[in-house]
């Protein structure tokens, strides 16, 4: 039998030069198996977002034509952003209720830019799995608490978009934004 | 499994056993290219390309893969995401590059294959089948390779698709509605790109569907070798492993340093300019030309100028898949004993012409059509035909061929720099 | 009649000794060979005849001059300075016709620009982007923001044509890899303009330039709707007080449209550098890993098989008298 067993005893049997140069196979295959590494990560990469995705990473909008009481909604990073003008009593409600009734505590003030606590501006995903709760059109359901009702599991959120209800486990979030006049915010 | 002294497939382990009873998955792969598959011991570099197609195959599924996952098969929006890809995805232009050069590559390193069993006299009996399945992969990649040119619609894709469609218009009567058919159209839109898109993505794998076909004929009579004398013995084999994927593993990676030369320093030098801008049906370029692994073909197409009983069309048409289909007769035109070209000096003497004739049918294809390259391409396509249907058959009838070695060990050791030579032939004293 | 009946004996006999498959391929051979020396023929007695008449084009085209910039070779990296230049070119020259559209502007920060600047570019570009007015739904236009691609000058192609004398200028993202010698290309043509040459108009009467058509022998077919475009010294005036000459804005604007075309260059010849020097290490460790396996089944002096161990004495034995012989 001439095979590789016989090659390995000869080696094992040889002198000091033999095992240096079994060294040489080893090093060879840990180099390929570097070079299989390295080809994977550009492979893996290519999966993340591209760039011009990443330089859609901010929207401006213009909300001088929202009234009291009503909302929009607009996108970011193509997800649901709610703007909403919250009346002077969707503000006394949220700010009514103590921080120890919330699942997620958090105080109107501290969703909202100080000297425009009316302005809620929130993303429209449920925290639960992601849908778009209902709430910002005329007539739709706002759920028990007056603020916005996520019809696929029934969660509800109050007047600051606080998880009061349901499965959800989270405050709807707030996006990083900035007032860049008066009547628009850029969002991201 | 066909050599009696193939080594057996052990389980190293518990886990190994328990796998093999189930699923001997290992060991099939043991003996395709594992320790268990004896291979002749002094095959040369050329048999190092069987392998390395096997590399570029993969390579250009995975690549293929991820550039699917951005493309748009869309006649509005081919070309721009193919630039979205280049500019804005991640590592994106490198996926692309590798794969249009990697489709060169691919083929470049058939080709050597496929002229290695052509010297070596691979196709002989009893590798018949061996051979035929090859072509079979080399018409597939042939088809998947036109149809991934035409995907990024640029001006080169679009009139390569109306071009190679319009092959078939050349039949009478079936001809045009087979190509409108083919296009769904009548000229290549939206219709054409999305179903050349959906079998470019399929053809690969069924390029790896008949590849393993192709190794498991291959393991039946086992390789061919520089001599041509088939094992006898087992002095005659080193086991595939780990020999042979030692010298084809540092093997590809001399190959893979030049390929990735062309992907990183010059990734458009094989490719055709005019296939940067976005397609337009109502200008045809100045120059049209197909990749340059066509041009052989595309010369033979070119070089039948003159309605002669059949239309001129038609003629180039049917020589063109001729050209091709003949070498499934390969092994019934050559019928010599001798398989080597070594030991065969008027053979080898008219596959040096070979060698030349279809590089200059390879130069005139490229070339615009002027009276000069047509003329050159009328008797290079002359000679193309005449060697393998006239040549070939009368000089296995009639050449003197040398004597062949006993076997492969002793034609190994008359020394290593003429392995493959005859018998006390040309074996300088080393 | 007798020799009638005899060739149908010949033949089979000669089917016989060939075998029916190279008999018939020989058929076909003779088939294609044939129709291909009667087109050779005919081919060659038409040029003879009638040989062909030489074109202009193959007498007076020239190919690109030589252009030597910082990204050529291996090694070669944009020159930031030079696309910060082309990039003024294009935007004070070219950009009044040639649309740039599959650049955005957010790219210009890899020509140097920051944040800031890019926005500011974006906002004061002299084209503005198509947009719908959100009170009525009117097709409108607004300033440009950095993730826009630069906006083209003309609504389609026919208005493009139609402003152009039915010439369409062409997108310029793309031109330095869309052409042959790409940047030489275009440096070549925007300083190649010239008065037709009096040989030419001798030669070829009927090849006049139209009116409306430029002479410019860089152009495949010599006659160019584009007019010059850079006519004078200092038609731009440089931030990095570079002298603009025809030349200097020429070979700068070629360039910027080698960065349009190919913005990643940088990167790849980066990567490329390091994936080359990685793969020769790899290579060279395989082939000595290679000559270490094949040391054993290499040695040819073992009658009986070199990796027999029967053969291990006769073998130490013979590699010892070799030693001796070297």
């Amino acid at each position: 039998m001439a095979t590789l067993e016989e090659t390995n005893a000869a080696i094992v049997e040889g002198d000091e030069s033999l095992r240096r140069r079994d060294f040489i196979n080893i090093a060879a295959v840990s180099f390929a198996g570097v070079g299989a590494v390295a080809v994977a990560l550009p492979l893996i990469n290519q999966m993340n977002p591209p760039a011009d995705v990443l330089a859609l990473a901010s929207t401006e909008v213009d909300i001088s034509k929202i009234a009291p009481g009503q909302a929009i909604k607009t996108s970011w990073r193509k997800q649901p952003v709610f703007v909403r003008n919250l009346t002077p009593q969707e503000v006394q409600q949220a700010n009514a209720v103590p921080l120890s009734e919330l699942r997620d505590p958090q105080t109107l003030a501290e969703r909202t830019k100080p000297g425009k606590e009316n302005w809620l501006i929130t993303l429209g995903v449920c925290t639960h799995l992601g849908c778009v709760p209902l709430g910002v059109g005329e007539g739709e359901n706002r759920g028990d608490y007056g603020g916005y009702f996520c019809p696929c599991h029934g969660s509800h959120y109050d007047t600051a978009a606080r998880i009061r209800k349901g499965p959800a486990p989270l405050n709807l979030m707030v996006p990083e934004y900035a007032f860049s006049s008066d009547t628009v915010v850029s969002i991201g | 499994m066909s050599f009696a002294w193939a080594k057996p497939y052990e389980p190293k382990t518990e886990l190994g056993r328990w796998i093999d009873d189930r699923l001997p998955l290992p060991r099939m792969v043991f003996n395709a290219v594992g320790g268990g598959y004896p291979v002749p011991r002094n095959l040369n570099y050329g048999w190092n390309f069987g392998v390395l197609s096997g590399i570029f195959l993969t390579i250009q599924i995975v690549t293929g893969i991820v550039l699917a996952m951005w493309y748009f098969a869309s006649a509005d929006g081919a070309f721009n995401s193919i630039e979205h890809i280049m500019r804005d995805v991640n590592a994106g232009w490198m996926m692309r590059y590798a794969h249009a050069n990697g489709a060169s590559f691919f083929f470049i390193v058939v080709y050597i294959h496929i002229f290695r069993g052509l010297y070596y006299g691979s196709y002989k009996a009893p590798r018949e089948m061996v051979w035929m399945l090859g072509l079979v992969i080399y018409l597939l990649m042939m088809a998947t390779a036109f149809m991934g040119y035409v995907l990024p619609w640029g001006q080169m894709s679009y009139w390569g698709a109306q071009v190679i469609t319009g092959f078939f218009s050349a039949f009478p009567v079936v001809g045009e509605p087979i190509r409108v058919w083919l296009l769904g159209g009548f000229a290549p839109d939206q219709a054409a790109l999305t179903r050349f898109f959906s079998l470019h993505y399929l053809l690969p794998f069924v390029i790896a569907g008949v590849v393993i076909l192709h190794i498991w004929s291959l393991h039946i009579p086992g390789s061919s070798n520089p001599t041509g004398v088939e094992v006898k013995t087992e002095k005659d084999t080193l086991p595939f492993h780990p020999f042979y994927t030692a010298k084809d593993g540092w093997f590809a990676g001399a190959f893979l340093t030049i390929y990735a030369a062309v992907v990183f320093f010059g990734p458009n030098a094989l490719g055709h300019p005019d296939n940067y801008i976005p397609a337009n049906p109502l200008a045809t370029p100045a120059h049209i030309v197909p990749e340059w692994y066509f041009w052989p073909f595309y010369a033979i197409l070119r070089a039948f100028t003159v309605d002669f009983i059949l239309p001129a069309k038609l003629w180039g048409v049917l020589a063109m898949f001729a050209s091709i289909l003949l070498l499934f007769f390969l092994p019934w035109l050559d019928k010599s004993p001798v398989r080597s070209g070594s030991y065969r000096p008027m053979f080898r003497i008219f596959f040096i012409i070979l060698l030349v004739d279809v590089a200059i049918l390879g130069w005139c294809g490229g070339s615009p059509a002027t009276p000069f390259f047509v003329a050159l391409s009328q008797i290079a396509a002359a000679y193309y035909f005449a060697h393998f249907l006239i040549i070939l058959p009368l000089v296995s009838k009639f050449e003197t061929t040398l004597p062949l070695p006993n076997s492969i060990s002793e034609s190994v050791l008359h020394g290593e720099r003429a392995e493959a030579a005859p018998v006390g032939q040309s074996a300088p004293a080393n | 009649m007798g020799y009638l009946l005899a060739i149908p004996a010949v033949v089979l006999g000669f089917i016989k000794r060939l075998g029916w498959v190279a008999s018939i391929g020989m058929l076909v051979g003779v088939g294609f060979a044939g129709v291909l020396t009667i087109s050779l023929l005919v081919n060659l007695v038409g040029y003879f005849q009638a040989p062909p008449e030489p074109t202009a084009e193959e007498g007076f085209h020239r190919h690109p001059k030589e252009l030597a910039l910082k990204t050529d070779g291996p090694f070669g990296q944009f020159d930031r300075q030079q696309l910060q230049r082309g990039f003024q070119v294009y935007k004070e020259v070219c950009a009044g016709c040639h649309s740039l559209n599959l650049v955005s502007f957010r790219d210009l920060h890899q020509l140097g620009y920051n944040e800031a600047e890019v926005k500011a570019i974006a906002n004061q570009w002299a084209i503005e982007v198509p947009s719908v007015n959100p009170e009525t739904g009117e097709a409108a236009t607004r300033k440009a923001i950095p993730s826009d691609k630069f906006p083209s000058p003309y609504a389609n192609e026919t208005a493009a044509r139609a402003a152009n004398n039915n010439a369409l200028p062409p997108d310029l993202s793309l031109m330095a890899k869309a052409r042959h010698d790409g940047p030489a290309y275009i440096y070549s043509l925007l300083t190649g303009y010239q008065a037709q040459p009096a040989k030419l108009l001798a030669e070829f009467p009927a090849t006049k330039t139209p009116e409306g058509l430029h002479y410019n022998p860089y152009f495949a077919n010599l006659n160019i709707a584009m007019p010059p475009p850079l006519t004078a010294d200092g038609q731009v005036t440089y931030a990095d007080q570079t002298p603009a000459t025809v030349d200097q804005m020429a070979k700068d604007v070629s360039a910027f449209l080698l960065w349009t075309a190919e913005p990643n260059l940088q990167s790849r010849h980066k990567s490329g550098l390091a994936v080359l020097a990685f793969l020769i290490i790899a290579t060279v460790l395989g082939y000595l890993s290679y000559r270490n396996i094949w040391a054993e089944a290499k040695r040819k002096v073992a009658p009986k098989g070199a990796l027999d161990p029967e053969n291990k004495v006769k073998r130490t034995r013979a590699s010892k008298k070799a030693g001796i012989a070297g």
